[in-house]
C-alpha cells in the first residue's frame, strides 16, 4: 500500500547555516543521520540521554514527542528547547544545537 | 567453586518514559517474559532460562534510568550478616519489606559511593525455566526475539570508583577481574564478579552520580548476537555500535537503547573467572582496545551517552 507523500521542510541549523529535509513523518535527528549528515550530536535516539539538545528558534511549527524530564524541563520546553530525536516539524525551522558531549574520563 | 556470601545479580529496575513501547522492546524483541505486575503499575520481566520470577522491573517515570540494582545472596544468614557489616562499614542500610517487589522477600537497601541503590535479598519465588527438573528439554517453544537466556550484568557511571571498589571487594566479597588505570595509577574503570563470570557489576568513573550505561543480558553465540543485530534492523532499534568484540571480558557484543534511551546489551562469550586469578589491568592509553577491540577507539557515545 501506498502511504499519501508526507510534507517536507527544510532544517537550517543556525551555525552552520546547513540544511537538510525533514518530513512530517520524521524526526529531525533521524532526518539528518538517514542523509549522513552532521550537526547535532546522536545519542540514544530514544529521548532519554539529551544529547541531541535543541533550541528551535522562533515560536511553534512543531511538535514533540515524550522526552526525559531529567533533559528538558518545563522552562526549557517554554525556551524551544526539546530533543532533536523527539522533534517532529510543521513548518521550516531553523534549530541550534546545544548538547555538548560531555567527556567522562581523561 | 562453592558459593556462599553474594550468588548473582538478581533483578534491576529501568524506569521507561511509557510502558507500553517498552514492554514491546523488552518482551517482542529481546524476549523476556511477563510474569506480573503490581498496583504501582511496576512490570515484572524475566529471561527464560531463569529461575526466580523476575529479573527485570519497569517503572514508568518521566526520566529514564535505573532505581536500583539487587543481587541474590546464598542465604538468609548471609543477608543478615551484610546488613551488620555494611552499616559497621559506615553505610545507611535500609529495609524493604517482603513484597514490596512482588514475590520477592526482605530487602536490604544501600547508596554506594558512586550513587548507586544497591540491593541485596536471600528469597525470591522460583517459578522455573519451563523445562522442568526431570529429564529436561534443552530449551523451550514459542520464544521471541533475541530469545535472551539471562538478565547478566551492568554497567554503571558515577563518581569515586576505587572508594566503589572497596566496598565491593572488602564488604560484600567481590573479585576484581579487571580494571582501568590511567597513567598515574589512579583506577578509573572496575569490573567485579561474585561468581565465575568475568562481570557481575562494572563501574567507570563518571562526575555525575547515579548514571545507567547499560543493563546486559546473556545470548550463547556469536550467530545469536547476529540474529539479535538482525532483529535490531527488522524493528528500526537504534543501535549504538557493534556487533564487535570488547577487550575487557573478551565479550562479543552489540549496544543498542530501549524506546527510552536506556542503553542495553546482548553479548555472548566472557571467559570463566576463578578467585585464585589475578586482575587484569587496562592502561587508558590502550582503553579504546580495550572497550571495543577491532576499531581501537571509543565512540562518542561509550562514555558520555548515559542515563
Amino acid at each position: 500500500m501506498n502511504t499519501p507523500p508526507a510534507e517536507v521542510y527544510r532544517i537550517t541549523l543556525a551555525d552552520s547555516g546547513e540544511a537538510f529535509p525533514c518530513t512530517a513523518r520524521q524526526n529531525v535527528l533521524a532526518a539528518m543521520e538517514s542523509l549522513g549528515r552532521k550537526g547535532i550530536p546522536v545519542g540514544c535516539r530514544g529521548g532519554g540521554c539529551g544529547i541531541c539538545r535543541v533550541q528551535v528558534l522562533g515560536s511553534g511549527g512543531y511538535r514533540t514527542l515524550k522526552m526525559s524530564r531529567a533533559q528538558v524541563s518545563v522552562e526549557d520546553a517554554a525556551a524551544g528547547i526539546c530533543l532533536a530525536c523527539k522533534l517532529i516539524p510543521e513548518r521550516d525551522l531553523t534549530v541550534r544545537a546545544l548538547g555538548l558531549l560531555r567527556k567522562a574520563i581523561m | 567453586m562453592s558459593f556462599s556470601g553474594v550468588m548473582r545479580p538478581g533483578h534491576c529496575s529501568i524506569r521507561v518514559m511509557e510502558m507500553e513501547p517498552a514492554l514491546t522492546h523488552y518482551v517482542e524483541r529481546l524476549g523476556l517474559i511477563k510474569t506480573g505486575e503490581d498496583r504501582q503499575g511496576r512490570v515484572y520481566l524475566k529471561a527464560w532460562d531463569e529461575h526466580d520470577v523476575f529479573s527485570i522491573v519497569l517503572r514508568e517515570a518521566d526520566a529514564p534510568g535505573m532505581d536500583y540494582m539487587g543481587f541474590k545472596v546464598h542465604s538468609s544468614a548471609d543477608l543478615d550478616r551484610f546488613e551488620v557489616d555494611l552499616r559497621a562499614y559506615g553505610l545507611a542500610v535500609e529495609r524493604m519489606p517482603a513484597g514490596e517487589l512482588k514475590g520477592c522477600g526482605h530487602r536490604i537497601r544501600f547508596t554506594i559511593p558512586s550513587g548507586h541503590s544497591i540491593e541485596l535479598y536471600a528469597e525470591k519465588e522460583r517459578v522455573g525455566n519451563g523445562l522442568g527438573y526431570r529429564n529436561p528439554h534443552p530449551w523451550p517453544e514459542g520464544l521471541k526475539g533475541m530469545k535472551v537466556y539471562r538478565y547478566d550484568h551492568c554497567l554503571l557511571y558515577g563518581p569515586r570508583v576505587p572508594d566503589v571498589a572497596d566496598l565491593f571487594t572488602g564488604v560484600l566479597g567481590f573479585n576484581l577481574t579487571e580494571r582501568v588505570v590511567t597513567p598515574d595509577q589512579s583506577m578509573i574503570g572496575a569490573f567485579f564478579s561474585c561468581s565465575n563470570k568475568a562481570h557481575d557489576i562494572a563501574f567507570i568513573e563518571h562526575p555525575e552520580p547515579n548514571k545507567f550505561h547499560h543493563a546486559s543480558f546473556m545470548l550463547m553465540t556469536w550467530e545469536e548476537v547476529l540474529h539479535a543485530a538482525d532483529i535490531m534492523g527488522m524493528h528500526e532499534i537504534s543501535i549504538d555500535i557493534g556487533p564487535t568484540r570488547h577487550g575487557i571480558t573478551r565479550g562479543r557484543t552489540i549496544y543498542f537503547f530501549d524506546p527510552s534511551g536506556n542503553r542495553n546489551e546482548v553479548f555472548c562469550g566472557d571467559y570463566t573467572w576463578y578467585p585464585d586469578r589475578d586482575p587484569i589491568t587496562w592502561d587508558t592509553e590502550q582503553l579504546g582496545r580495550a572497550i571495543f577491540y577491532h576499531d581501537r577507539k571509543l565512540n562518542e557515545n561509550f562514555l558520555s551517552v548515559v542515563t
